[in-house]
């Protein structure tokens, strides 16, 4: 029964191919949204989640409070210093700390320019396994030359993508160049394996001793990075270090110029961000679906209205006001779903293209295209319901008309 | 011989239309009874009321005043739904204008009474082709409407209009878009199917030549039955 009534819906459809296929523009521009916006920003929830996995649970970070510009750490209206650091590390529950900087420099190299970052690596051992573990740069990581070491003066290593996506003036770094930076040579010793984290991917690492040297900053510290004590409260340790850091630099509570804050207080911050984010975009997306809906009820409309002999005839023949009323249904709801299902796919094919092309240009891989099962069928139940929706109302008026007023036409 | 059961009553119906300030009665007080195994044809010029006589005995609209009894149940207990679904089940209609469904094949036109009446597909397929066998259209089952004439359309809607085996056959001017020779044709067959079948035929028509060939013949003039021919 159920299956006619479909193969009826289907045959009504496909003879008005133009209109239906109109109709359903609608829905699937508004379905190709929502799935590759949420697919985008989910990707990008999972990528964000991964970084700061990396980060771990049992870390701190310490930054100056502000509009930050750039990487982490760069923000230069309100400097920590070397001094902060010793405070954080004499912290109670802390077991590492160290600082970080990330500076922008200028670099030369086969007679073209490019402005970029230098981030450090600290020279004790435990502070610089850390700093490796955050960046995700670990010895395993580098596919050619060799890992920095503690002590090398003007040498750096730098990621493959300035092997992969050769940035000045198409020539490839490879070991043994010399790039000037900021007037300094300084030797390519090793290549490591893209990160994912485009900020690591594009700067040039060193060791803290000669970037302090050559951009003249003997004291300042970016970010300030701390591990915390196996098994330690975190919310008790954020607050030590407050407490500290506030005496240190005689701030007020309240009044803070710093910022302490988890890996998993950073991850939320992002999370926030991305879902309010999501949410604008998916509103949009949801109001472009409304006047797809309102395009189904338009026609299904017109419908009723062109087929009101059609109706008197299937209403003699013994059609029951709920027949109609279903039969009517299931050709709006297939419409919907019709439109979804297309729109599912253009959405899937966008948010691949969009993940392939940040990929290529932008070089980072933060931007993954996620397609959770419950984002495809509920997109097909949701467009199925809008279409059955907006059909409700031209069904029920074709289903009221007396098969009399139908046929005398 | 045996009492002929009643199929339809009409009892004193009345049908008033307002058109504007004015009432105008299409039908003052009919009252008709169909017998089964009857071949009634009902006359009258046009703007007699014909139409709506029509529609009364078809159960399509519901009378001002008075009663319609079909196989004595009086319509006017019925629901609208149940209506549909007895109209369905006691009633083959045949239009002047065919009435077939345009995007259905011959052979699905056909079946679709029985979907509304719960026949299962097997029953349906097999029906169908019987019925399109005996109108003569067992090469055309798979053919549109539109690839049809108009002789053959009628015999789809009489195909049509036989798929449930209904108590009785209401016909409205069934010859009314069709050519002389066609037309005959088609009230040749309708005589045949009442003749070898039993089929109860109720037939409204303007033309002499088309009402003669019924058993029974009856008058319509300003909504009232005037006088029997016969």
């Amino acid at each position: 029964m159920l299956s006619e009534y479909l193969r009826l819906a289907t045959r009504s459809l496909t003879r008005r191919k133009l209109r239906s296929w109109l109709t359903m523009i609608g829905i699937f521009i508004g379905i190709a949204a929502v799935v590759s916006l949420i697919s985008l920003g989910q990707g990008m929830q999972n990528a964000i989640t991964e970084q700061f996995f990396q980060l771990g649970a049992d870390k701190i970070t310490v930054a100056t409070k502000g509009v930050e510009t750039g990487p982490p750490g760069s923000n230069n209206d309100v400097l920590l210093q070397e001094s902060d650091l010793d405070v954080v590390r004499r912290a109670n529950g802390i077991t590492v700390a160290t600082g970080r900087l990330v500076e922008p420099i200028r670099a030369e190299f086969n007679d073209k320019e490019r402005f970029t970052y230098v981030a450090t690596l600290p020279d004790d051992m435990d502070e610089r396994t850390m700093v490796k573990e955050v960046a995700n740069v670990m010895d395993e990581d580098i596919v050619q030359g060799r890992m920095l070491k503690a002590g090398d003066t003007w040498k750096m290593i730098v990621s493959e993508d300035y092997v992969n996506d050769p940035k000045f003036d198409g020539k490839n770094l490879v070991v043994g160049n010399k790039v000037r930076v900021n007037g300094q040579p300084v030797e390519v010793v090793g290549i490591f394996a893209k990160t994912g984290n485009p900020f690591v991917d594009m700067s040039f690492v060193m060791n803290e001793e000669p970037v302090r040297n050559l951009l003249d900053i003997p004291v300042k510290q970016g970010l300030i990075l701390a591990q915390v004590e196996q098994g330690a409260d975190m919310s008790r340790i954020v607050e030590i270090v407050e407490k500290d850091l506030r005496k240190h630099r005689n701030v007020d509570k309240g009044e803070e110029d710093f910022e302490v804050q988890t890996g998993e207080e950073l991850l939320d911050t992002f999370r926030t961000v991305l879902g309010v984010v999501t949410a604008v975009l998916v509103g949009i997306a949801a109001i472009s679906l409304l006047v797809g809906g309102i395009g189904i009820m338009n026609t299904m409309y017109t419908a009723v209205l062109e087929r009101r002999k059609e109706i008197g005839i299937l209403k003699a023949i013994g059609a029951r006001n709920e027949d109609v009323l279903l039969l009517f249904l299931i050709e709006s709801g297939l419409l919907g779903m019709l439109g979804g299902a297309i729109g599912i796919l253009l959405g899937i094919a966008f948010s691949k293209l969009v993940e392939v092309s940040a990929t290529a240009s932008l070089g980072t891989t933060l931007i993954q295209a996620h397609f959770p099962w419950y984002l495809i069928l509920g997109s097909l139940v949701f467009s199925f319901t809008v279409g059955a929706l907006a059909g409700t109302y031209p069904a029920w008026q074709a289903s009221k008309l007396q098969p009399v007023e139908a046929l005398r036409q | 011989m045996k009492k002929a059961k009643t199929i339809i009553k009409l009892k004193d119906v009345w049908k008033t239309y307002t058109m504007g300030e004015n009432q105008v009665h299409a039908l003052r007080g009919l009252d008709l009874e169909v017998q089964e195994g009857e071949f009634l044809s009902i006359m009258g010029p046009s703007g007699s009321g014909k139409s709506t006589a029509m529609n009364m005995i078809g159960c399509l609209d519901i009378p001002s005043k008075g009663q319609v009894y079909l196989e004595g149940t009086n319509i006017a207990d019925l629901s609208e739904s149940d209506l549909a679904q007895i109209r369905g089940q006691k009633i083959g209609f045949i239009f002047q204008k065919f009435n077939l469904i345009n995007t259905l094949t011959a052979k699905e036109n056909i079946m679709l009474p029985m979907i509304f009446q719960g026949y299962t597909e097997q029953e349906r397929h097999d029906q169908a082709e019987k019925l399109l066998k005996l109108v003569d259209l067992g090469e055309r089952m798979d053919h549109r409407p539109n690839e049809l004439s108009g002789g053959q359309q009628q015999r789809v809607a009489i195909a049509r209009a036989l798929a449930v085996d209904p108590s009785v056959i209401l016909a409205d001017e069934p010859t009314g878009n069709l050519d002389s020779k066609t037309g005959g044709s088609v009230m040749d067959f309708l005589k045949k199917l009442h003749k070898e079948k039993g089929t109860t035929i109720v037939m409204v028509s303007h033309d002499q030549h088309v009402a003669k060939h019924a058993d029974r013949m009856e008058f319509l003039r300003d909504g009232q039955i005037v006088k029997k021919i016969k």
